[in-house]
């Protein structure tokens, strides 16, 4: 399982209700029902990842989290976790209001535009940063909202927004992932 | 009825009070089992059967010699594992294999009822059905499944009795009946009532039958069971059993003779009169009226685990309706999960090897049992 999987799981308690927004192919969904809170299920667009939740026996919603979240009534969660995803919507923002509006906490992780590794790869070659946490091209990338770790403290700054760090250091420079929690 | 003498029923004593205001009584519900109740009675699974199905889903129909009509998904070591679960199967009431219809005798005229049987709906069919738990002994139901109408009456059954299932799966279905499936059943109907044998519903005791009428119905609702891309792949333009056009009104096109055969075949196996009225509950269904049009309301009180199913080419029943009842639940924090299978197959791909549709019930319920162990 992916090293960012763990840290998230590290961030819920135990038995709370959790909702896994984008919940892929249920690999983070299924070590938390087997080690933390089996009160989980996710939502995924991709038919292919319904499947393999399915075949873990997970409770999956196939469904589009831009227009699928407002069915779930406010504070329904004790934490919505949003992995890597964010960047990837039509209209970021109104999912992380949604993400707040039904869940008491949110985990937002995103990859972080403002790493050395990407800062210097545009700095030095002049093509759009392709690393391991961003392999795709600029023509065929599902992110078309990126953003570095400080544009989303900002972001957050100005809408005030609970950065609850817990135990996390953020950096922008150094980290290639920025994992939050969010409460409003 | 003759035919039906050696078959396993139980005869209701309870009274049941029909929507329509009429009470029954002392009325036989036909029913079937697969596989064998545990010892604490925690792995019974109750279906419910489609429009024109029955209570044997699986392995022969012992009155048609026809195959079951969930053998896919029925059986040792399927999708619904009977070395595993106890099943049960019922005709539903207004039916025609067994269970209290049209066809049986009226004692007051002694003849058929024909059309003086009462109207019932979907909630009766559940209401009556649920007298199986009683007679079974069984305090609550592992799981309940059915498809399209049967899809119907498992969000009756848990609206009626929330605490009375575990876990349940709505496959292909909706929580109110749409205005075009109205008017396609409707289409049916008129072409059973337009059939001069049909007598007013009181065709038995002349012993006529409106076959022409119900096969016309059958055909009509067949299409409907389809996809557009399912038929055109099956049959394209295909011509049956000839190199060229006839210039008649002969069935040249292959889909005409299947239609014609799916026609004749039918009127063998069903009563018009049971098509009538299982039609016209259909018709009736909508969970939300009693709760002021808030489909959340009708499970409220429910703590059962729900996996609602749905195919991309099912027009009948089609995925935005399956997902109402997903959003309604969601509203109010219940448990379900919702998938929607890719398949051309359309309506009917429920009934089929459809192989994404039957490993999601199997790991549904498997998981779901493994919890409770």
């Amino acid at each position: 399982m992916k090293k960012e999987f763990y840290n998230i799981a590290k961030l819920v308690t135990q038995n709370s209700k959790i909702l896994d927004v984008g919940c892929g192919n249920g690999e983070l969904m299924k070590y938390i029902t087997e080690n933390i809170s089996k009160d989980i299920r996710g939502i995924e667009l991709s038919k292919s990842n319904v499947q393999k939740c399915v075949e873990k026996g997970l409770t999956v919603i196939e469904g589009n989290a831009e227009k699928d979240l407002r069915q779930f009534p406010d504070s329904s969660f004790d934490f919505v976790i949003l992995s890597q995803t964010l960047q990837a919507f039509l209209d970021p923002e109104n999912v992380l209001n949604e993400l707040l509006r039904i869940g008491k906490k949110a985990i937002v992780s995103i990859p972080n535009f403002g790493h050395w590794k990407v800062r210097l790869h545009l700095l030095l070659k002049g093509t759009m940063p392709v690393t391991k946490n961003l392999p795709n091209e600029w023509f065929n990338t599902p992110n078309l909202h990126m953003c570095t770790i400080k544009d989303f403290e900002n972001y957050c700054k100005e809408r005030d927004i609970k950065i609850n760090l817990k135990n996390l250091k953020f950096h922008n420079f150094f980290s290639e992932l920025g994992i939050f929690i969010l409460e409003k | 009825m003759n035919k039906f003498k050696d078959i396993k029923k139980i005869i209701v004593e309870k009274p049941l009070k029909l929507d329509c205001g009429q009470t029954i009584n002392n009325y036989p519900l036909a029913y079937e089992t697969y596989g064998k109740l545990n010892g604490d009675r925690s792995n019974a699974i109750m279906i419910f059967h489609a429009l024109t199905g029955d209570q044997f889903a699986s392995g022969i129909n012992p009155i048609t010699k026809k195959d079951g009509w969930w053998n896919y998904a029925l059986g040792p070591g399927k999708a619904i594992d009977t070395d595993k679960y106890f099943v049960i199967a019922s005709n539903v009431i207004g039916g025609c294999m067994g269970s209290f219809g049209p066809s049986d005798i009226n004692p007051d005229t002694k003849k058929p009822y024909g059309t003086n049987f009462p109207v019932i709906t979907i909630n009766d069919m559940v209401n009556a059905q649920y007298n199986l738990l009683d007679y079974f002994k069984i305090e609550k139901l592992f799981s309940v499944i059915g498809g399209s109408m049967g899809g119907m009456q498992v969000l009756q059954f848990v609206s009626n009795f929330p605490n009375k299932a575990l876990t349940a799966i709505p496959i292909a279905c909706t929580a109110s009946h749409s205005a075009q499936n109205i008017a396609l059943n409707e289409l049916g109907r008129q072409s059973i009532m337009a059939d001069r044998n049909w007598q007013d519903g009181f065709y038995e005791e002349q012993n006529k039958q409106p076959d022409k009428g119900l096969a016309v119905a059958r055909m009509a609702a067949h299409i409907t069971y389809l996809s557009k891309a399912g038929l055109q792949e099956k049959f394209g333009r295909k011509l049956q059993e000839r190199d060229d056009l006839k210039f008649s009104f002969d069935a040249d096109f292959q889909i005409e003779s299947y239609l014609r055969y799916q026609g004749s075949v039918f009127v063998d196996r069903f009563d018009a009169n049971s098509y009538l009225y299982i039609t016209r509950a259909m018709d009736y269904f909508d969970l939300t009226k009693k709760f002021g049009g808030n489909l959340s309301k009708a499970f409220e009180k429910s703590d059962t685990k729900f996996f609602i199913i749905s195919f991309t080419s099912d027009w009948l029943y089609p995925t935005s309706e399956n997902r109402d009842i997903v959003i309604a639940l969601n509203a109010i924090g219940k448990n379900v999960g919702f998938v929607e299978i890719s398949s051309d197959k359309g309506h009917d791909s429920f009934l089929l090897d459809v192989p994404d549709f039957l490993n999601t019930v199997k790991y549904f319920l498997n998981t779901s049992y493994e919890q409770i162990k």
